[in-house]
């Protein structure tokens, strides 16, 4: 008994000065993989509408986005119609080489499941939207999302 | 002058200030998940292509004017009627479905708890909802209007799938996303029988010219 007493007394305190610095890495590495952004906005943070019924895009590397809204710059106007493709105001006639681009990316097996998510602006205008509809038809891009922010439901 | 030893800083408490940076990090970031209303477009027709004749009662006509109106059918509506306009014309059921595609001849709707009246959509797989608006509508109402129509197939979906299987579709839906192995092929047929029973069939009318 008194054996295993002396052990008790003299075991030494875990040494935790390292800790900190597991946690600081920790963090470091948060810090640096969460504040990458893909492209700058050249149009106004779009007001998404909001929806219920949605679904969540799955395979990030297969959406492209068109983001339309009110550009930053005044020189575009001030209406809620510009088009933003990749990192620069674009129309409508644009849109089938920026779908073009993005198939040439990934391999042919996935070009089936890429998907175009649009966020487009609450004040935005149908008139846009279709335009935009009708190129990506053109270019055989069938799968579409409506970006909306998830809403409250109703029921 | 006694030198004194300076005496050493604790820090133990360092690793507390870091994990509290860490964990307000952790949650102030947005992993960014995007999500919205997803939609399949119809392949470009060939230039000859004629489309098929399809009687007026399959078709619920949703027009949206250039101030954001709805008129339904010919009638004016609010946004919030529409959902119950919409199941009431889908879950009609007068008529019989189309017919399978191994030739079997359709038969009428089972499962509808409509009406059953003879000017309104025949079947399900019938019903077709078009949305009609002008250009100058705004985004906002149009995706509205689609989340309504959405809504509509949900609750039938629901009530359907309530009955055949004893949970809401949207439940199913969930338990077949995550299950694995052959498990997956049984939801999966279920989320099938529910998703052909009230397909969704919401077309895109070419918009009215805004001047």
């Amino acid at each position: 008994m008194s054996k295993f007493k002396k052990k008790k007394k003299g075991m030494p305190a875990v040494n935790t000065a390292s800790l900190p610095d597991i946690v600081f890495m920790l963090l470091f590495f948060f810090m640096v993989t969460t504040t990458m952004r893909e492209t700058s906005l050249k149009i106004e943070q779009p007001r998404l509408p909001s929806a219920t019924e949605i679904k969540k895009l799955e395979h990030k590397s297969l959406v492209s986005t068109i983001y339309v809204g009110k550009a930053k710059n005044e020189k575009y106007g001030t209406g809620y119609n510009r088009i933003q493709l990749n990192d620069k105001i674009a129309t409508p006639e644009d849109v089938p080489s920026f779908i073009l681009r993005a198939r040439e990316e990934v391999s042919e097996a996935e070009i089936p499941f890429m998907t175009t998510s649009i966020k487009a602006d609450k004040e935005s205008s149908v008139g846009i939207i279709t335009d935009i509809r009708l190129k990506l038809r053109d270019v055989n891009a069938l799968k579409l999302s409506y970006s909306t922010q998830a809403g409250v439901s109703d029921d | 002058m006694a030198r004194r030893e300076t005496p050493e800083i604790n820090a133990g408490s360092m690793a507390d200030i870091a994990f509290l940076l860490l964990i307000f990090f952790l949650v102030t970031t947005t992993m960014n998940v995007d999500s919205g209303i997803s939609k399949k477009l119809s392949e470009k027709p060939p230039p000859d292509y004629t489309p098929p004749i399809i009687k007026d009662k399959n078709i619920f006509e949703v027009n949206i004017n250039r101030n954001n109106e709805l008129l339904v059918e010919g009638d004016r509506m609010l946004i919030s009627d529409l959902k119950e306009a919409a199941i009431k014309f889908i879950d009609n059921g007068g008529g019989i479905g189309n017919p399978g595609e191994d030739g079997t001849p359709g038969a009428p709707c089972d499962y509808c708890e409509g009406e059953k009246s003879s000017s309104s959509s025949d079947h399900p797989s019938k019903a077709i909802i078009s949305v009609q608006s002008d250009r100058g509508t705004e985004y906002g109402t149009y995706v509205e209007v689609q989340n309504e129509l959405l809504k509509a197939y949900t609750v039938l979906r629901n009530r359907l799938s309530k009955q055949r299987y004893g949970i809401l579709y949207t439940e199913l839906y969930e338990t077949y996303k995550d299950a694995r192995g052959s498990d997956k092929d049984e939801w999966k047929l279920k989320v099938e029988d529910i998703k052909t029973s009230f397909p969704q069939i919401i077309s895109d009318a070419e918009p009215t010219s805004a001047n």
